[in-house]
């Protein structure tokens, strides 16, 4: 099989950049490279990181200036032709100020930035994102941020809710969607939406930390994994017709 | 618009104004001998701060260098670039070092360890090595006060913002709360990178006319004199000094990182230094001075936030994310197109001449004409032994007899209070605040030391502060002995072998004789343990004048304690793994407990004499330990330090969901000092039970005793003899919200 092509975003200020790219390529054995924020297109790629960290060091409103990167502009329009887009961490901030994914993260209910271990339930197995999960599985994935609170009006939160756009919830280890484990104050215990079209997904969790079994987690895994079978499952259907 | 210093009339120098800036009369008449004229105003104030404590180590460097600094592993001695640089092989190297910024985080918190956090990592990079992990000892006074609260939730967020923003890995470090630190806390922060041995940079200025470029931030008016600052007690006064805490930019720090690095990667860099205390003056003459040359720097071309500054506030200036580069001639602008691209600004101020000189003007008018050489430690700074005398506290203290403190034969409460105390208890409350993981190299922040791998190797680093300050206090050159040991303990529970140390030396008024002693003490109990345990010291910092009117802290060195495991699937954590497995305890209880926890909790006071340790038994235990690990034998080990075995038993517990039932041999021990004293030299592991037999063979050839102590159990219990039976989720629940509800 042809190895699939990430593309990692690097903007000033992104950190979790290398990470991503490590997790991609290393790690989930495809191609993956940086892409310099200054750059107006974004090549040859499949799928797109919008890395975690501190783009423009967020002292505005975390993402707010990083979607004016020329980059961004290559990015919409790849996202609107239906391309692969994740957004981590700060990626999701980005995403949600580009306007590619609705609402937005707002500080964290205890005003503290958290980095911890955390389990999130998957609610759908069928994007993109998650076709290697079962429904309802328990990941155990690392968060690191201080603006993960996410908030929507409640219209549009019953909008996610209905079309399962809602991806990933904060649970408890078993599963149980509870307000204790709800690190940041989300509305519904949100960690992770995708768009109306499921190309696009935003998770406040850092996938790319829980990739590697020496540094003890590795559930982040499916997530690369699922998008990486999702292109040969499409494949397979375009052979098929 | 562009900002142009001024040229402005200046005070007229002469002895008055020479003590308000902090010289003493001889040091004047000094400067005088070596100029051969008044200097000027500017001139004075270069001297000052390159003369102060915080630069020159005036009072301190005659003692360390009796410290052991050299080592087969070392790359550079002590004190000669900018950070210690220890080779691990594979053609790398690791750059590290620990510094204070105490006084500024007593007055401004958050800003004050912010920029603490930022200096020690430009400190890293700027050799060229990209950091890799953080690491920070912090001190505070007793928590149920509200000025204290203020200082620690301020202070911790400024480590956490910073490192977090900036992209590096805080992953291990102490917090421990003693009264003695209410005003004057502190704050020492580590960095640790890792460089290619061909992309090393040099901290020196070489090759006439080769350019001088100053990098990243503007300069403004913040932090003047924060060196001088830094050397004096804190006092009502400190308060108007404010502005003398600089303020930090973590997302400039980042863009200059790696800035820094991709210059330093087209070969065309000659030097590079961080501006740290004292900017543009120290930059300039230490560079001078370490590569034998002087330099021409134009102060019209140094970019400044602020309009009207005079000579004497660029020059001393402390502005924060600031390098100085010296670049060889011809390719400046290949090396201010990477700084573009990164949207930083990079100027060309000068040029390096013949020396020794070093020459500042602006524009046509020289400002100040000093030689390098006269102004930097190993040159003309000046270097004092000073007056020493054995404190009179001492006599009191060691009198101190244990009968005189009655048992609390409830020693399931004593536990329980025991994991309570701030200092014990888990510091979750403040490393959740850090961002442990990211580069994703970090494969534990939570056992007894931090291990981070090397990517492209089997290796990884074992990294650990450690500084008992009850200790030094009771017995300053043991306790600083005991300071170097748990850090390497530490380091070898984790599985890795102790190769360096890094040290931050918190201390007093060294004009106090009894202050001197502490410090002269504790240097040569920091010499003893690491000749014994093979540990060079590689560099690192003094901080004196940490007293305030109230009080004086207690004699606080702190060990920055580098280990290296050369094949990551032989590591080892603390925590117990499967119900039957035996648990050891290695090492000898002595039932010592002076300067302990439990005391500090029953009495309210620091008393008796710190534990006795022998070195040569404390490197056995590391071999025997380090031989387990390898062998597989052992399946954890957790170092006994603060609250005895007690707390280390319940500790290896919290993450296991199982119990352990155990059997102490008290002889003619009293029970709580067999439970809380803290010996040293002891390492509780377990292993499977079918290992017994070569464990005692392996500790037996060591000479070291071995003796098992209980078992692991399924029931989720902590049982001891019939003194203690409580259950693990009981005391964990304990230990993990103590500090947290202190705070509320």
């Amino acid at each position: 099989m042809e190895k699939i092509k990430f593309g990692v975003i690097v903007f000033p200020g992104s950190n979790c950049d290398h990470d991503a790219h490590y997790a991609s390529g290393q790690l989930a054995g495809q191609d993956s490279r940086l892409i310099w924020h200054k750059e107006h297109s974004l090549g040859d790629v499949d799928v797109v990181i919008v890395p975690g960290g501190f783009s423009y060091g967020d002292y505005l409103r975390c993402g707010a200036i990083a979607r004016f990167s020329p980059i961004m502009k290559d990015v919409v329009r790849f996202a609107g032709k239906g391309g692969i887009v994740i957004g981590i961490c700060n990626g999701f901030q980005i995403l949600t100020e580009a306007g590619l994914l609705p609402g937005v993260l707002l500080r964290n209910e205890s005003l503290l930035f958290v980095c911890r271990n955390v389990s999130i339930r998957t609610e759908n197995i069928s994007t993109r994102f998650t076709g290697t999960c079962q429904k309802g599985e328990v990941l155990n994935v690392p968060i690191a941020h201080g603006d993960g609170n996410y908030f929507a009006e409640a219209d549009t939160i019953r909008k996610l809710e209905e079309n399962g756009q809602v991806v990933f919830r904060y649970c408890d280890e078993n599963g149980r969607v509870t307000k204790e484990s709800n690190p940041n104050g989300s509305v519904n215990n949100i960690a992770g939406i995708v768009n109306e079209e499921g190309n696009i997904l935003g998770m406040m969790p850092h996938p790319e930390r829980a990739s590697d079994a020496l540094l003890g987690l590795t559930d982040g895994k499916k997530i690369f994994e699922s998008i990486i079978h999702s292109f040969v499952s499409s494949a397979q259907q375009f052979a098929a017709v | 618009m562009k900002n142009h210093p001024v040229i402005k009339e200046e005070p007229v120098v002469d002895l008055n104004l020479a003590k308000q800036h902090g010289l003493t009369e001889e040091e004047y008449a000094k400067i005088l001998q070596i100029m051969g004229r008044v200097p000027t105003y500017t001139e004075l104030g270069i001297y000052s701060v390159m003369w102060s404590e915080h630069c020159s180590y005036k009072n301190s460097i005659a003692l360390l260098k009796t410290l052991p600094r050299s080592g087969k592993d070392l790359l550079v001695a002590a004190g000669e670039e900018n950070a210690g640089l220890v080779d691990i092989g594979d053609g790398l190297a690791v750059a590290f070092k620990i510094e204070s910024h105490n006084h500024p985080s007593a007055i401004e918190p958050y800003q004050g360890a912010a920029t603490g956090v930022g200096g020690i990592l430009r400190d890293i990079f700027s050799m060229g090595a990209r950091p890799i992990a953080a690491l920070n000892s912090l001190r505070f006074g007793n928590l149920d006060d509200k000025r204290v609260q203020y200082l620690f939730k301020r202070i911790v967020k400024g480590i956490g913002d910073y490192g977090n923003s900036f992209g590096v890995p805080t992953v291990a470090g102490e917090v421990y709360f003693d009264p003695c630190y209410r005003t004057n806390p502190l704050v020492n922060a580590m960095a640790v990178g890792i460089v290619e041995h061909n992309g090393i940079a040099k901290a020196s200025a070489s090759g006439k006319d080769n350019s001088v470029m100053i990098v990243g931030s503007s300069t403004g008016r913040d932090g003047i004199h924060g060196a001088t600052f830094a050397s004096e007690e804190i006092s009502e006064k400190s308060e108007s000094k404010r502005p003398a805490v600089q303020v930090g930019d973590p997302f400039v720090e980042k863009l200059l990182l790696e800035a820094t690095l991709e210059a330093i990667k087209t070969g065309y860099i000659v030097g590079v230094q961080d501006m740290g205390a004292a900017g543009i003056t120290c930059s300039t003459t230490e560079m001078s001075a370490r590569g034998q040359t002087g330099m021409d720097v134009d102060l019209a071309k140094v970019p400044l936030r602020e309009t009207d500054m005079t000579a004497y506030e660029v020059m001393l200036s402390e502005s924060q994310e600031r390098m100085l580069f010296i670049v060889k001639k011809g390719h400046e602008e290949e090396i201010a197109n990477i700084f573009k691209k990164w949207d930083i600004e990079a100027e060309v101020i000068g040029k390096v001449t013949d020396g020794p000189m070093v020459k500042i003007r602006i524009g046509e008018k020289i400002v100040a004409e000093v030689n390098a050489e006269t102004l930097v430690l190993g040159g003309s700074a000046p270097i004092y032994y000073r007056e020493k005398k054995v404190p009179a506290y001492l006599a009191d203290i060691q009198k101190f007899d244990i009968k005189s403190v009655p048992e609390e034969k409830n020693y399931s409460k004593s536990l329980q209070k025991l994991l309570a105390r701030p200092s014990i208890a888990s510091k979750r409350w403040v490393y959740q605040q850090y961002d442990s993981m990211v580069r994703t190299n970090t494969i534990t922040s939570t056992a007894d030391a931090a291990l981070v791998r090397i990517k492209g190797t089997k290796k990884a680093l074992a990294l650990k502060t450690d500084g008992n300050g009850r200790y030094v206090y009771l017995n300053p050159r043991r306790g600083a002995q005991i300071a170097v040991a748990e850090s390497a303990r530490n380091v070898v529970c984790v599985g890795a072998r102790p190769i360096a140390i890094t040290n931050c030396l918190n201390f007093g008024n060294p004009y106090d004789p009894e202050v001197y002693w502490q410090f002269f003490e504790a240097i040569g109990g920091i010499s003893d343990a690491c000749k014994a345990l093979e540990t060079p010291v590689t560099g690192g910092n003094v901080s004196f004048y940490n007293e305030s009117t109230e009080e004086s802290i207690y004699p606080t060195p702190v060990i920055g304690m580098l280990g290296i495991v050369d094949d990551v699937s032989n590591i080892c954590n603390h925590t117990f793994k499967s119900a039957g497995d035996l648990i050891w305890e290695l090492g000898i209880n002595y039932g010592e407990l002076g300067g302990s926890e439990y005391l500090q909790m029953q009495t309210g006071k620091a008393y008796g004499d710190a534990p006795k340790l022998d070195l040569v038994k404390e490197k056995a235990l590391y071999d025997v330990v380090l031989e387990l690990i390898q062998k597989k034998l052992i399946k954890s080990a957790h170092d006994i330090a603060d609250g005895g075995i007690g707390i280390t038993l319940a500790e290896s517990l919290f993450e296991s969901k199982l119990g352990a039932s155990i059997d102490l041999v008290a002889k003619d021990l009293r029970i709580d000092c067999l439970l809380f004293g803290e010996s040293q030299s002891r390492i509780v592991v377990s292993s499977s039970a079918d290992d017994k037999q070569r464990i005692m063979d392996i500790a037996q050839r060591h000479k070291i005793q071995a003796v098992v102590i209980g078992k692991v159990t399924k029931e989720e219990k902590l049982v001891i003899n019939e003194w203690i039976e409580a259950n693990v989720s009981d005391l964990k629940n304990i230990y993990d919200n103590a500090i947290e509800s202190c705070l509320k």
